[in-house]
């Protein structure tokens, strides 16, 4: 496996030779710090690994990363998104990167600390490890009834019941339902922006289903474990 | 993990895929055989930074010293004591540690001896080290505070070690009587945890709201000013008006000159005395004693320290991490005791191997819970300033004064997963 981010010398190289040098608005010229040292300041929140033991700190373990650079780039700029746009513009590797209006509560005060660099280098970290699945009650009537509204309205991109993670889609299932149900909040009342289509779904099932339906679609995630 | 492969750029970083994954994804270099690292000392840093030193090279003999069987964390002692929590939900044990091949030794060292470079316990036993991590907390000046000793603590706690502290604190308040005056005496700086005097009103405010709605909290306070000071008032105003009194360092004059434990008053440098039904006097702190015994301490009473290994720069080969600490620049916090133990971590392990140590990176993040709806944070990124003299914070901020109730309610949640996460990170 190769890294779509990190130059192949130095995957070959990374024992012997010192860290690249990255001149940055932050770094100065220093050498970047290691991926442990990165990631030791994110994991005390959200878990060993990234595997969040909650209740409601999401999992990073397993996201995919071209998803953790938009999110940690939007956190980066706050509601900035032209800013955002522009950084991950200048790296032609994030050319896949979509940037959302994504409110967060110390997030945006966190992400604003590191360079594009060593995000990249958190992201490879989170993205390297298996997708964490939570270990959390969940009310099995709405995760049946969950389960068709996926089905119906979800599936044709976060597949596999929202497991998967194919085409850097953040994977759902096993997430923390606080999480969710913040995500679902903040997507409805317009703080979180989202893709067209998946804005459409959403509107579709509060529609039909209201507030009941995310309460479904939230417990059916959570009750993948 | 067939859908792995278009997402996964990790293998490139730090040479894992050359070295293997072993545990949370550390590379294994096994480059310190037979190196011996001692930790004295198994809370916020302690344990974090023997978990890491053991997880990066399994190599690395690696000896816990902590004087008690289990570890209550400050953290979430506030929540004791406001009657929210249950006191067993923050006693951890070391079983974990010692699963990752951690030697674990329940003792109390009494002394280093730094030529021979090596530790001993009160039960007369001697562990050799090729480096020493010292993390020892705080201990509490008793002679700082006229009548305030050990004994004096029995009835006017200080709770700032969690523990029969924090459990004496509780049980005091729920004795008292409704209409009571409650007092609490924040030290000057630098103390243990800044806001936590203040989120411990909070606590008390919200428990007397609920139970003893006549009582009243006295807060005397050593400084003019304090952490996270714009948003504790906002709180104290919006949820528990009129029951709250802040006296300022300036009222004061400084502080607590005296304790009576006798009639329960103290009396402030300035001369006025009080009375309180319950008293908590949180004295002045200094290094733990064994820093001082090993001579790690300056004239200030904490550790100064190289910040990019956390080497003191008193004795050679030994490093101090946590509160105990003079981290210029970070916050003495149990997320900054994580973050240091951190960074001593990866530069003890690189030491071993006759290796520089890399690039340090500092984080804080800390929360404070006004009300079970209403809780608020500060957080911040630091790095090492050029020329090494201060941890410099490059982001950060507190919670905005104008949060949303839901965002406020959010921070609640976010704090209990704070909670669990970084024990996780200490003694899974």
């Amino acid at each position: 496996m190769h890294s779509r981010f990190i130059p192949l010398a130095i995957l070959a190289s990374a024992l012997v030779l010192p860290p690249a040098l990255h001149a940055d608005e932050h770094g100065g010229g220093a050498a970047m710090a290691s991926v442990e040292m990165l990631t030791g300041a994110c994991v005390a929140c959200h878990g060993p690994g990234g595997a969040s033991v909650g209740p409601a700190t999401p999992s990073l373990a397993g996201l995919p990363a071209i998803y953790f650079v938009g999110a940690m780039l939007s956190y980066k700029h706050g509601q900035d998104l032209d800013a955002a746009e522009a950084e991950a513009a200048s790296d032609p590797e994030l050319e896949d990167v979509e940037i959302f209006a994504r409110p967060g509560t110390i997030m945006d005060r966190i992400a604003a600390g590191y360079t594009l660099g060593e995000i990249k280098a958190m992201a490879d970290y989170f993205a390297g490890q298996s997708v964490a699945l939570a270990s959390q009650e969940f009310d099995a009537e709405l995760a049946s009834k969950g389960e068709a509204l996926h089905a119906d309205n979800c599936e044709k991109c976060h597949e596999e019941g929202g497991r998967s993670t194919v085409d850097d889609m953040v994977p759902l299932a096993g997430q923390w339902k606080p999480y969710l149900h913040y995500s679902f909040a903040d997507f409805h009342g317009g703080a979180r922006s989202m893709p067209k289509k998946m804005k459409s779904r959403l509107e579709e099932v509060m529609e039909t289903e209201g507030e009941d339906g995310l309460a479904a679609l939230i417990n059916y995630y959570a009750s993948q474990q | 993990m067939t859908t792995l492969t278009r997402r996964n750029f990790l293998k490139a970083t730090g040479g894992i895929a050359a070295a293997g994954t072993f545990g949370m994804g550390f590379p294994q270099l096994a480059l310190g055989g037979n190196k011996s690292v001692v930790v004295i000392g198994g809370g916020a840093a302690g344990a974090v930074a023997a978990k890491r030193i053991k997880l990066a090279d399994p190599g690395i003999n690696v000896t816990l010293i902590e004087a008690n069987d289990h570890y209550y964390t400050c953290f979430m002692s506030n929540e004791v004591i406001g009657g929210g929590r249950d006191i067993s939900t923050i006693r951890h044990g070391y079983d974990g540690l010692a699963s990752h091949g951690i030697q674990v030794v329940h003792a109390k060292a009494t002394g280093v001896d730094t030529e021979a470079r090596t530790v001993t316990t009160e039960d007369g036993d001697s562990f050799p080290y090729d480096r020493l991590v010292v993390s020892p907390g705080i201990d509490l000046k008793w002679d700082a505070i006229e009548g305030y000793d050990m004994a004096a603590a029995e009835a006017m706690p200080h709770a700032w070690k969690a523990g029969p502290q924090t459990a004496l604190l509780r049980s005091q308040l729920e004795a008292m009587e409704d209409g009571g005056t409650f007092i609490i005496c924040p030290p000057g700086n630098p103390f243990r945890c800044p806001p936590g005097p203040y989120e411990r009103v909070c606590q008390v405010a919200h428990y007397f709201k609920e139970h003893k709605p006549n009582s009243k909290i006295l807060v005397l306070d050593a400084k003019d000013k304090f952490s996270k000071m714009g948003l504790f008032t906002q709180g104290w105003e919006r949820r528990y008006d009129g029951m709250i009194e802040w006296v300022s360092g300036t009222d004061t004059a400084g502080g607590i000159a005296e304790v009576n434990t006798d009639d329960m008053t103290v009396t402030t440098e300035f001369g006025d005395t009080h009375e309180g039904a319950v008293i908590n006097m949180i004295p002045p702190q200094s290094a733990g004693h064994i820093a001082q015994a090993a001579g790690l301490t300056d004239d200030s009473g904490w550790c100064p320290v190289h910040l990019d290994t956390f080497e003191s720069k008193l004795v050679p080969g030994v490093h101090v991490i946590g509160d105990a600490s003079i981290a210029t620049g970070l916050p003495k916090s149990g997320y900054a005791a994580n973050s240091e133990a951190k960074v001593c971590a990866a530069a003890v392990v690189a030491m071993l191997a006759d290796a520089e140590p890399g690039t340090p990176s500092y984080v804080n993040t800390c929360y404070s819970l006004i009300a079970p709806d209403y809780g608020i944070s500060v957080a911040a990124v630091y790095r090492l300033a050029e020329d090494k003299s201060k941890v410099a914070k490059v982001a950060g901020g507190l919670t905005p004064s104008d949060a949303s109730d839901e965002m406020l309610a959010r921070e609640v949640e976010y704090a209990y997963s704070w909670y669990n996460n970084i024990v996780a990170d200490m003694f899974a």
